[in-house]
C-alpha cells in the first residue's frame, strides 16, 4: 500500500457574545421561551429592514486582526438565498464576495515540538437561522426564532492541517484567540463554536489534491479527531480498492463511529449571492481600525512572558492558566486581591483542577470569584482556618461561589485559638490513649501522629495541627 | 369653497381657522368612497371606523395646538405595500390576503404624528409589479377619466383616488415610475424623492435598491407638503440619509429666471406620442418664456435603462419575495404532501403571472453562470446611466421630458404584450436606477381629454429646483381640473 497524507481545511462558525442580533436589537440571551426574543427584522416580516450591529464587525474585525489577516475597508454583505423553515427570510445575509478579513494565519506547535502556520482564507460575518423543533405529538414542526439573527462569524482555513492533532491545535489557538477577546465563549458542546471539517487524501509527495468531502455535526474535540481518523481511512480505502472519492457533505454520527452521506456536489443548490442591497458597504475607516487594534487585549503569549517575569511560579503552572482566558483573569484578580501570587496559583493548579477533572467542569465555566479565592487564602494565612477545613470551604466556593467568610462563621468551622480549652483536650486525649503515649515514650514517633488525629476530631477538625503537636510534645 | 374642492393645504388650514373639522373632511372621503368605489376600486381595504375614530383624535390635537403641521386633519390614502399595524396589508396579492402587520411604517408614522387620517390601503399591481393596476389580485382599478382605461400602475389605486376625490393626497411607492407614470395618466402630481431620503421600513420590498415612497397630490403645493412630512432620517433603514434640507415647501417660488433646463432628445423620439409630445414641449417654451434656460441635449444610454431595470429589479425581487412561503404568514396552500410540495403549490397560487414572471426572471439572472453576464453587467450599466446623468447636471438644474409615451391606455391592452408594457418605462426607469428625485404633474389634455404627465428629473437632493420649477409652471399652466367630480355613470 502507498503512503497517503490527508489533507485537510477548517470552516469554523463562531457564535459572538453580543448583547443583541446581528441586524435588530433583540436579546441573544440564551434559553428563553420561544420566540419570546424576536421582531419583524428576526422573523422576516414584510417591509422589514436589517440594521448592521456593530459590536459585531468590532469583533470580526478583532479576531482578524489577531488572526494576522488583511482587513477589507471596503466589505459588503451578500444574501445566500436557499428554502427552509428555520430561515425566515429564506435567504440568509452572509459575505461571499467582500468578506470582512482575508489572507492571514495563525501559528500551532506541531507534534514534533516545531511551529507551524495554519493559513487563514477569510473571516465573514453572517447571521444564524431559528431552530425547528418537532413536535412528535402533534407531528409537526415547529420554529423558535429566537436564535434567528444570532450573529456568528465563520473562519475559513486553508487546506493546510495535516492531521487531527493539528487541527485540535488550530482550533484550541483559535478559541484561545476569541476567547481572550471576550468574542465568545467558544464552546463546541453548546455550539457557540462548530467546525467542520474538509478533507482529503494524497499519496505522499504528490502536489495536487483529491477530491475532498465535508464533515459536519462534529461537537467535541474527540468527535473531530475520530471523525478525521475515520474519514482518512475510508478514503484512502476507497482509493486502494480502485474507487472514487465523491465530493459531498456527510454527517458524523459520534455514537456509531461513522459518518454518512448527506448531500453530493450534484444536488448542491445554486445560493444565487447578490450583495444585499439593504445594507450599506461597510467602510472600516483609518479611527476605527486604530480604535480596535488600539483594544486589543494581551494574547497568550504577552500574558506568559509578563507572568514569568512578575510571579514567581513555575512555568508549567503559568501555562495552564494562560490556557484559559478566565482562569488568567481568575489568578491576576484574586493574587492581587491577596497578594499571594504562588498560593493563588496552588489553589488553580491543586484543588481546582482536581475538582474540575472531578465534576468535568471546564475552565471558562469556573464560578468562584476571585475575591472570595482571596478571602480563603487570608483565612488560611491568619491561621483562622486549617487546610483541611480551607479544602472543605473551597469545594463549596467552587460549586457555589459561597463567601468563605460568611460560610466559615455560619459553619462554625473557625479553628479554635483558645489555648487552655486546646490543653484540656489534649490532656484528655493522653488520658484516654496510655497504650499509644507508652509507644510514644519508647521511641515510636509515629504514636503522636495517632494522638494529633484523635485531638483534631476531638475538636471536631477546628485545631490548628501545629499548636496540637506543640501542646502534646510539651505534656508528654 | 367645497371641501371637495380644496386641496390638502387648504383643507388643513380650513380645518385649523374652524371652517370645517377632520371628522367633516373624513366622512365626506367616506361617502365618495361609498358612492364611487364599486366602479372605481381605489381601496382594497376602507377603514371606515378608524378613520372616523382618528379624525376625532386629530381634531382634539388641533385644537388643543398640539398638531399644526400643514396636512394636520386630511384625510389620506396608502398605498398597500405600506405596513399598519392592525389594518390589512395585502401588496394587492392572493399571498398575503390574510396578512395584518404588527407594526407600521415609518412614513406613514410620520405621517400619522403630523396629523393626517388614514382611509385605508390603495389598490396596486400585485408587489408593485406592472404599469397598469391590473396585475392586482383584487380587481383592476379604473382611470376616473375614462372608466374603460388603466389608471396606470403600480400606484393605479392611489393616482385614481387622488384624481376622483375618495382621498387629498396619497402615498405611494417609486421602483421605475411606480408614482409618476400613474399620476400622469390620472392627471395628478406625483413625486419620487432622492433614494434615501424617506424610510423604506415598512415597505414591502420589491426592488430595495430602486423602491422609494413619496406622495401623490392634488399640486404642487400638496407635493412639497407631503414630501416633507414623510421625509426622515430612519436608523432602522440602513438606505435611510440623514439631510437637513427636507423643508421643502420653502421652494414653492414662482420664479424659473436662470434655471438651467436640459431636454434631452432621446426622450422625444420613435414610440412617443405626438399630442404628449406637443403637450410636453409646449411647457418647455412656456417655462422659457418665464426666463428658464431651455436647451437640447443628448442623455445618452436611455436604450439601455430598460434591460438593466429589469435585471436589477428583478433579481432583488426574486430575493425579497421568497419570504412569502405559506409558513409565517400569509396564505398557505390548502392540499399538500411535505414541505417542498407546500412551498410550491403555496407560490404556484399565491402568486400572479406577472410576479411569477419576474421572479423567474430575476432568479436566471442570479443564477450560477448567469450572474457575470447578466447581474454584474446590469451593475455596471446602472453605474454608467448614473454618470450620464452626472455629466447632464454638471450643465443643468433640471431635465424636463414626457412621464411616459402615452396617456393612458384601455384596460387589458397591456398585460398581453408584456415587452410593450416594459418599453412604457422609458422615460421613468433611468431615474430609480441613478437614484435622483423626479417629478410628475400635469400639463395638458389629448384629445380624448385625458391627462397628460410632464416629468422634472433633479440632481440627487435637488428636490428643490424641482419644487420650484414645478410650482412655476402650475402658476403659468392655471388649474387643472380634478376628475372627481364627474358624474359616475
Amino acid at each position: 500500500m502507498k503512503e497517503y497524507e490527508t489533507v485537510i481545511g477548517l470552516e469554523v462558525h463562531v457564535e459572538l457574545a453580543t448583547k443583541t442580533k446581528i441586524f435588530c436589537g433583540c436579546s441573544t440571551a440564551f434559553g428563553a421561551a420561544p420566540n419570546t426574543q424576536t421582531c419583524p427584522v428576526c422573523t422576516g416580516m414584510p417591509g422589514s429592514l436589517p440594521v448592521l450591529n456593530k459590536q459585531v464587525l468590532e469583533y470580526a474585525i478583532a479576531v482578524g486582526l489577531a488572526a494576522n489577516c488583511d482587513i477589507t475597508r471596503y466589505s459588503k454583505f451578500d444574501r445566500k438565498n436557499y428554502f427552509y423553515p428555520d430561515n425566515p427570510q429564506n435567504y440568509q445575509i452572509s459575505q461571499l464576495y467582500l468578506p470582512i478579513c482575508r489572507n492571514g494565519g495563525v501559528e500551532i506547535e506541531t507534534e514534533d515540538g516545531g511551529t507551524k502556520i495554519i493559513g487563514i482564507h477569510e473571516i465573514h460575518m453572517e447571521e444564524d437561522a431559528g431552530k425547528l423543533i418537532h413536535d412528535d405529538w402533534e407531528d409537526c414542526s415547529l420554529v423558535d426564532f429566537n436564535r434567528s439573527g444570532v450573529p456568528l462569524i465563520e473562519i475559513v482555513s486553508e487546506p493546510d492541517m495535516r492531521s487531527a492533532k493539528e487541527v485540535i491545535a488550530y482550533l484550541e489557538k483559535l478559541r484561545l484567540i476569541i476567547q481572550y477577546l471576550g468574542a465568545s465563549d467558544c464552546k463546541l458542546q453548546e455550539g457557540s463554536m462548530r467546525a467542520d471539517v474538509n478533507l482529503s487524501v494524497r499519496p505522499v509527495g504528490e502536489k495536487g489534491f483529491g477530491t475532498r468531502t465535508e464533515m459536519k455535526n462534529l461537537n467535541s474535540f474527540k468527535a473531530i479527531s475520530r471523525a478525521i481518523e475515520g474519514e482518512a481511512e475510508r478514503q484512502i480505502d476507497l482509493i486502494e480498492s480502485g474507487e472514487k472519492v465523491i465530493q459531498e457533505t456527510r454527517r458524523w454520527d459520534d455514537a456509531k463511529g461513522e459518518s454518512y452521506a448527506m448531500r453530493s456536489k450534484e444536488d448542491a443548490q445554486d445560493y444565487r449571492y447578490f450583495p444585499d442591497p439593504d445594507l450599506a458597504p461597510v467602510v472600516v475607516s483609518d479611527e476605527m481600525l486604530a480604535d480596535i487594534r488600539a483594544r486589543q487585549p494581551e494574547f497568550r503569549n504577552e500574558k506568559m512572558k509578563r507572568y514569568k517575569e512578575e510571579f514567581d511560579i513555575p512555568d508549567y503552572d503559568i501555562e495552564i492558566i494562560t490556557g484559559s482566558k478566565h482562569m488568567a483573569d481568575l489568578f491576576e484578580a484574586a493574587a492581587a486581591i491577596c497578594r499571594q501570587p504562588k498560593k493563588v496559583s496552588n489553589w488553580l493548579m491543586v484543588e481546582t483542577m482536581r475538582l474540575m477533572k472531578e465534576k468535568e467542569v471546564e475552565a471558562e465555566d469556573l464560578r468562584f470569584s476571585p475575591e472570595n479565592l482571596a478571602k480563603l487564602i487570608m483565612l488560611t494565612d491568619s491561621k483562622a482556618i486549617n487546610s483541611t477545613v480551607a479544602k472543605e470551604v473551597f469545594e463549596v466556593m467552587f460549586d457555589a461561589n459561597v463567601d468563605p467568610e460568611q460560610y466559615v462563621e455560619e459553619k462554625g468551622l473557625k479553628t479554635v485559638n483558645d489555648e487552655g480549652a486546646l490543653r484540656r483536650t489534649v490532656e484528655e486525649v493522653i488520658a484516654a490513649n496510655p497504650q499509644s503515649v507508652a509507644d510514644y515514650h519508647n521511641g515510636k514517633e509515629k504514636a503522636i501522629g495517632f494522638l494529633v488525629g484523635q485531638t483534631m476530631k476531638a475538636m471536631k477538625g477546628k485545631a490548628d495541627p501545629a499548636s496540637v503537636n506543640r501542646i502534646l510534645k510539651e505534656l508528654l | 369653497m367645497s371641501i371637495m374642492d380644496m386641496t390638502a393645504v387648504e383643507l388643513s388650514a380650513a380645518i385649523k381657522s374652524g371652517a370645517t373639522t377632520a371628522v367633516e373632511a373624513a366622512q365626506i372621503m367616506l361617502d365618495q368612497i361609498e358612492k364611487q368605489d364599486a366602479v372605481y376600486n381605489c381601496y382594497v381595504t376602507v377603514d371606515r371606523e378608524g378613520a372616523l375614530k382618528q379624525a376625532e383624535e386629530v381634531q382634539a390635537r388641533i385644537e388643543s395646538g398640539e398638531c399644526s403641521g400643514p396636512l394636520a386633519g386630511v384625510p389620506a390614502a396608502i398605498k398597500d405595500n405600506m405596513c399598519i399595524e392592525g389594518m390589512l396589508t395585502t401588496c394587492s396579492s392572493k399571498i398575503l390576503s390574510n396578512f395584518v402587520p404588527a407594526y407600521t411604517a415609518e412614513a406613514v408614522l410620520n405621517l400619522k404624528k403630523a396629523g393626517a387620517v388614514i382611509l385605508g390601503k390603495a389598490n396596486m399591481d400585485e408587489f408593485a409589479m406592472g404599469s397598469t393596476t391590473e396585475t392586482s389580485a383584487y380587481g383592476v382599478t379604473r382611470n376616473p377619466w375614462d372608466t374603460d382605461r388603466v389608471p396606470g400602475g403600480s400606484s393605479g389605486g392611489c393616482a385614481a383616488a387622488v384624481a376622483a376625490d375618495e382621498c387629498f393626497y396619497a402615498l405611494g411607492s417609486d421602483t421605475g415610475g411606480s408614482i409618476r407614470q400613474p399620476a400622469s395618466y390620472c392627471g395628478t402630481v406625483g413625486m419620487k424623492p432622492t433614494y434615501g431620503t424617506v424610510s423604506r421600513y415598512g415597505l414591502i420590498a420589491y426592488g430595495s435598491s430602486l423602491d422609494q415612497i413619496g406622495p401623490l397630490t392634488k399640486d404642487v403645493t400638496d407635493c412639497a407638503a407631503g414630501l416633507q412630512t414623510i421625509a426622515s432620517h430612519d436608523v432602522k433603514d440602513s438606505t435611510s440619509i440623514e439631510r437637513g434640507d427636507t423643508d421643502f415647501m420653502s421652494a414653492l417660488i414662482d420664479d424659473v429666471r436662470g434655471m438651467r433646463i436640459g431636454i434631452p432628445r432621446d426622450y422625444f423620439g420613435e414610440g412617443l406620442d405626438e399630442e404628449v409630445k406637443e403637450a410636453v414641449l409646449r411647457a418647455a417654451k412656456e417655462l422659457e418664456q418665464r426666463g428658464a434656460a431651455v436647451e437640447e441635449f443628448d442623455l445618452s444610454l436611455t436604450e439601455y435603462a430598460i434591460p438593466t431595470y429589469y435585471t436589477i429589479a428583478a433579481a432583488e425581487a426574486s430575493s425579497n419575495l421568497e419570504r412569502f412561503d405559506g409558513i409565517k404568514y400569509g396564505y398557505r396552500a390548502g392540499d399538500y404532501s411535505g414541505l417542498h410540495n407546500m412551498y410550491k403549490k403555496t407560490r404556484s397560487e399565491g402568486f400572479g403571472e406577472e410576479v411569477k414572471r419576474r421572479i423567474m426572471l430575476g432568479s436566471f439572472v442570479l443564477s450560477s453562470g448567469y450572474y457575470d453576464a447578466y447581474y454584474l453587467k446590469a451593475l455596471r450599466v446602472k453605474a454608467l446611466i448614473k454618470k450620464a446623468f452626472d455629466d447632464a447636471f454638471s450643465k443643468y438644474d433640471v431635465i424636463l421630458g414626457p412621464v411616459a409615451p402615452t396617456t393612458a391606455p384601455r384596460l387589458g391592452s397591456s398585460l398581453a404584450d408584456p415587452i410593450k408594457m416594459y418599453l412604457g418605462d422609458i422615460y421613468t426607469i433611468a431615474v430609480n436606477l441613478a437614484g435622483l428625485p423626479a417629478i410628475s404633474l400635469p400639463c395638458g389634455a389629448d384629445r380624448n381629454g385625458l391627462p397628460i404627465g410632464l416629468q422634472l428629473i433633479g440632481d440627487c437632493f435637488q428636490e428643490k429646483k424641482l419644487i420650484q420649477t414645478a410650482y412655476t409652471y402650475e402658476k403659468i399652466r392655471g388649474a387643472f381640473p380634478s376628475a372627481g367630480k364627474k358624474e359616475v355613470e
